[in-house]
């Protein structure tokens, strides 16, 4: 662990490079994070079918690809399928569950996510998956900070996305629709919004969201039918973090994230890389609850 | 028949039974005790049916996992028992003291999961009355299903459990034709150090998922990097949920190490090819597990180019035996049946159904003992490769197998006796 925190000193340029490579890492987590706080925020429900909705964008994107399609197409189009997806499972079964306690919510889910596992373990096979994007890789500082193309592809469509999700949300109808009904369900249905058409909207967004990010990670990573729990749960940390009703404060806590991530684990070594992120969690928990303690006020 | 006929009646009784209330209740009763009854020897008559059919057969059990996270690999086994069998029943059956049995395989799904896959062999043994196991897909379940074959005192032949510490229980009943897991990366060390000439100037890096079968790959090169005096210069573990090996490969480009291992699954083999090459980081040798599970060659093409992998079995090995032949004629063989080129796990499976059969003709009886005695004695060549156990059940015969990725082909470059190609050094060299 020292070694490794002196090796840092000893190579300086290789903080840049594992800060920027954590930065597009966090992009990723960013567009699934969107999803988790636009779903909480409206729905009030904690969906723990985000990593799912993940790994299937990557396998339509794979889908699409190997059908003959430009690779990079992909990823528009793992957004439209999971779109159609997201309002199919909304009007199947996230509907039954809005109104009801939490846990319900929360075990319908989970059982959605196994669901969706086994589903696609018997569609696509168990085996790891990956697509070439054939972007090639972003060289700076005389080639010491490497950065693979379609992460940084990854970055600005994540800040593009959330740029046009703040739009959406303040300006367009549906969008101000969706704000309302997140504000109160109840007014929202008295002055003529159908909140249940808004629910089922937001939910197929989110899993836009996932699916775009899913096509990312297969061009940028691998995928197989099991991947989706942290990518759940790295959404989770951040709304936590940034909160339901923050698009700025999604986007700086899933970069920041992915920064720590990888600083973290090169640090302390790959394999409490995960455990840290859990730290973290458990770090920003108990901080934000003295704060609001000072307060008089409680984490709900 | 009877039931049904006697059911038809019942309305007829209780119309004329108007009245005689404890009559036709009773009668009622019957009626349906006796399609119970029917049922039942319908039943039983049906579960013994194939026992009567397969007098002349020898049953062997297997729990593999045909769903689930292992189900590519459980095909690939399941196939690979067929085939033998299949091959086995067409010249005629295993001789058993002068009478001929063919060879019946009774599959389970294990789901991909332990737990089950205890139960089924469970099932297996005690309810089917199997009497022999061939084993199912990778470590964890071997692990989960050799106590019950102990236990039953049912010999287990397996060849997709290659943990060290499935041999380290002493256990009686359990045989294995794959070579075990530390000796996966074990000829990339050898390599290593034959290429630098003095091996204590090779520094090495290695990342190994946090797992059983990883960890045992690593305790094995540890071994040997000691033996050598090389210098490990990382030693990374990676999360089984990790999917991003940056912050690893940040290490490597910095301390640019002469070899660098990586054992981690088909994921490990391809996040490791496609982010040192995404990273732009060139080094000398580098060798992989689970490369052609990963399909490194097919995915990543030119990135691909040099990598080392540890395989079980190659069809260019020269072994050879009189059931398939080559080793190449059963890859041919292999590709015929089922359209594709067999990957190791189904070669290594149809070794494991070959070793029975020898088993059975030179015990000369069906006895689970005598068949267990038999097999701790086995010493026979298949295209497979030598299978020898030792005390615990491993077979101690066989090497591992080391390809290098040469123009798009996977070439075997260790052992030296049936290396096709000469190894490529630094890995980018043409």
């Amino acid at each position: 662990m020292i070694d490794n925190f002196l090796l840092l000193f000893d190579y300086p340029v290789l903080s840049a490079d594992l800060a920027l490579n954590g930065l597009l890492i966090g992009a990723v987590f960013v567009l699934a994070a969107f999803g988790m706080a636009l779903v909480w925020g409206v729905l009030n429900i904690i969906n723990i079918v985000q990593g799912e909705f993940v790994m299937l964008g990557g396998f339509v994107a794979l889908m699409a690809a190997e059908a003959g399609l430009p690779v990079l197409l992909g990823i528009p189009i793992a957004a439209l399928a999971l779109f159609i997806l997201g309002w199919g499972l909304y009007r199947l079964v996230i509907f039954r569950v809005i109104d009801r306690d939490l846990f319900v919510s929360v075990l319908a889910t989970f059982g959605l996510s196994i669901v969706l596992q086994q589903l696609s373990n018997e569609l696509f096979g168990a085996d790891v998956r990956t697509l070439e994007a054939g972007l090639g890789t972003l060289l700076l500082f005389d080639g010491a900070v490497a950065l693979a193309q379609i992460k940084v592809l990854a970055f600005f469509l994540a800040l593009g996305l959330g740029l046009l999700l703040w739009l959406f949300l303040k300006y367009s109808r549906l969008g101000q629709a969706i704000r309302a009904t997140a504000q109160n369900p109840r007014a929202a249905s008295i002055l003529g919004i159908d909140t249940d058409r808004v629910y089922a909207a937001t939910y197929a967004l989110n899993a836009a969201l996932c699916g775009a990010a899913g096509a990312l990670v297969v061009m940028a990573w691998a995928i197989h039918p099991y991947i989706g729990l942290p990518y759940t749960v790295r959404s989770f940390l951040i709304v936590i973090v940034a909160g339901v009703g923050n698009i700025g404060a999604v986007v700086a806590a899933g970069l920041g994230l992915g920064a720590f991530e990888n600083v973290a684990g090169f640090i302390f070594g790959t394999e409490y890389q995960i455990a840290l992120v859990f730290l973290l969690m458990v770090a920003v928990l108990v901080w934000r609850n003295l704060r609001l303690q000072r307060k008089r006020m409680y984490l709900k | 028949m009877a039931a049904r006929s006697k059911r038809a009646e019942d309305p007829e009784r209780e119309k004329s039974g108007q009245g005689g209330g404890t009559r036709m209740t009773k009668r009622k009763w019957t009626g349906k005790a006796g399609r119970r009854a029917a049922l039942a020897a319908a039943l039983i008559w049906a579960a013994f049916q194939p026992g009567a059919a397969f007098a002349e057969s020898i049953r062997l059990g297997s729990a593999i996992s045909l769903t689930g996270k292992y189900s590519t690999n459980g095909d690939f086994t399941q196939k690979g028992y067929d085939l033998a069998a299949k091959l086995i029943n067409e010249r005629g059956g295993v001789e058993v003291a002068g009478k001929a049995y063919t060879l019946e395989i009774v599959y389970y799904d294990d789901e991909s999961t332990p737990a089950r896959g205890a139960q089924l062999a469970e099932r297996l043994i005690a309810q089917d009355g199997v009497k022999y196991i061939l084993g199912p897909y990778s470590s964890g379940l071997t692990k989960a299903m050799a106590p019950v074959t102990e236990k039953y005192g049912v010999p287990m032949v397996e060849a997709n459990g290659a943990s060290v510490s499935l041999f380290t229980e002493g256990y009686q009943y359990l045989f294995a034709v794959l070579s075990t897991t530390e000796q996966y990366l074990q000829p990339v060390v050898d390599l290593a150090a034959k290429v630098a000439g003095d091996p204590s100037n090779v520094r090495v890096a290695g990342a190994f998922e946090n797992d059983p079968f990883s960890q045992d790959v690593q305790n094995g090169v540890l071994a040997d990097i000691k033996r050598h005096g090389m210098k490990m210069v990382i030693e990374d573990k990676l999360p089984p949920e990790l999917n991003d090996m940056s912050a690893t490969l940040a290490k490597v480009r910095a301390l640019r190490p002469d070899v660098l291992l990586v054992s981690g699954h088909a994921r490990g083999a391809a996040l490791a090819v496609r982010q040192l090459s995404d990273m732009r980081i060139e080094l000398p040798m580098v060798g992989l597990t689970h490369c052609d599970s990963a399909q490194i060659i097919e995915k990543f093409g030119e990135k691909a180019e040099g990598f080392l992998c540890a395989a079980q079995w190659a069809p260019a090995l020269k072994y050879s035996d009189p059931l398939f032949g080559s080793a190449a004629d059963f890859a041919k063989l292999y590709e015929e049946t089922y359209g594709a080129p067999p990957p190791y796990q189904a070669a290594e499976s149809a070794a494991a159904v070959m070793v029975f059969a020898d088993a059975f003709k030179r015990a000369g009886t069906l006895d689970p003992k005598a068949v267990r005695d038999a097999l701790a004695e086995t010493d026979m060549m298949t295209f497979y490769g030598p299978i020898r156990f030792d005390e615990s059940g491993k077979n101690i015969a066989k090497p591992m197998v080391l390809y290098q990725v040469q123009d798009g082909e996977y070439k075997v470059v260790y052992p030296p006796e049936p290396a096709e190609a000469e190894l490529r050094y630094p890995m980018n060299a043409r």
